[in-house]
């Protein structure tokens, strides 16, 4: 069958959720991709999800995998332009507005009032992801590791993600 | 490119010395191709370095206020900043450019990724890496949403409409569009404007 229109709309629609981040998409990507279309297992959506934070540029690339699974090449192409595209318009639209109405004192209400949201948004994307992802004391720890590291050091997270993949082979392996 | 057009699309950049004029859509293709290639780790601190410190295209402040835009819009931080940079310098071809450089590297990186995930996935080694990988990226997402509440939350109800977000999404599953519209609006309006700016908000 062809998925095509399916993927379209979508990322389409996750698209436009990113609010704050891609994470914030991250529990209806989960609804729409793993139940609703089955493109793929929960824990094949974690595990691109994680792996793409080790590639360079926007960290949702991960959705060409998705888009390749279900429609190959062509699949692939039709989710970046259908995840980037929309979002890329209203940027490049707001974007010249938004200088104008520096004195509008609206302006800086939405700021404030979409900051909280949109990390809440964020935060709520990551409680369904530790659901698939933290399955011990283990995966715990190694959550809590990263996070302190990062909060007390200057390290580059992809060498994080890198080193959690050496932790795993060493410690998950039979 | 007229006299009137420069002024018309680069109000600010008169007297702040920024270098901007003749920049082509080449370069700017280029330059967001290479930090689509080589941004490991967050393409953020990425930009600004090559952007500003580099190649002077634009300063500062307007990296600043062009983060805020970004962060307030969907979008990938990434993405709407390669669109804002792109249309400042030359329009939408501009932003053109510069968004498909900024995606193009890590696309096809994550493409050979699915090849290889799909043929090799359950292997032993690869599912026991996998679920490190995965426990260090809920990590470095916590890490993220740290780094951001203490970055731009500034009132303690700020963290009531944050938890109000989470439980509308995890706990009574509502959808996204319907959180942020409802939780969004009420935040809005706490945040409305004032006549008399309160301590809290003018910081």
């Amino acid at each position: 069958m062809n998925q095509t229109p399916a993927l379209v709309r979508v990322f389409a629609y996750l698209s436009l959720l990113t609010i704050g981040g891609g994470m914030a998409a991250f529990p209806e990507m989960k609804i729409l991709t793993v139940e609703v279309h089955n493109w793929l297992t929960f824990p094949q959506l974690i595990h691109l999800y994680s792996v793409g934070q080790m590639a360079p540029g926007p960290n949702m690339m991960m959705i060409v995998p998705i888009g390749a699974w279900a429609g190959g090449v062509l699949g692939a192409i039709v989710v970046v332009l259908a995840f980037f595209g929309p979002t890329a318009v209203l940027t490049f639209i707001v974007g010249g507005l938004w200088n104008k109405l520096e004195k509008w004192p609206w302006r800086r209400s939405i700021q404030q009032g979409l900051a909280p949201v949109s990390i809440g948004l964020l935060l709520a994307g990551c409680f369904t992801m530790a659901k698939g992802a933290i399955l011990g004391f283990e995966t715990a720890t190694i959550a809590v590791v990263v996070l302190l590291l990062l909060l007390h050091y200057k390290i580059n997270p992809a060498l994080l993600i890198l080193a959690g993949a050496l932790i795993g082979v060493l410690s998950f392996t039979p | 490119m007229s006299e009137t057009y420069t002024k018309l699309v680069l109000p600010r950049d008169a007297d702040t010395g920024v270098v901007q004029a003749g920049v082509s859509i080449g370069q700017i293709f280029l330059e967001f191709l290479i930090i689509g290639a080589t941004s490991f780790g967050g393409v953020v601190p990425y930009l600004r370095g090559s952007l500003v410190t580099k190649r002077h295209w634009i300063d500062d402040k307007e990296f600043v206020e062009m983060l805020s835009i970004s962060q307030s819009l969907p979008g990938l931080n990434a993405t709407n900043m390669a669109i804002l940079v792109g249309q400042k310098l030359r329009g939408v071809l501009g932003a053109v450019v510069a968004i498909i450089g900024v995606c193009l590297p890590g696309a096809v990186i994550m493409y050979a990724v699915g090849v290889f995930y799909r043929s090799h996935g359950d292997h032993v080694w690869v599912t026991a890496a996998l679920k490190g990988v995965a426990a260090a990226a809920v990590g470095l997402i916590l890490y993220t949403v740290v780094g951001l509440s203490k970055k731009s939350l500034a009132d303690k109800f700020d963290f009531v409409f944050m938890a109000l977000t989470v439980i509308a999404v995890n706990r009574l599953h509502q959808s996204v569009p319907h959180t942020l519209v409802a939780v969004g609006l009420l935040a809005i309006l706490f945040h409305r404007p004032r006549k008399e700016p309160r301590e809290s908000v003018d910081r």
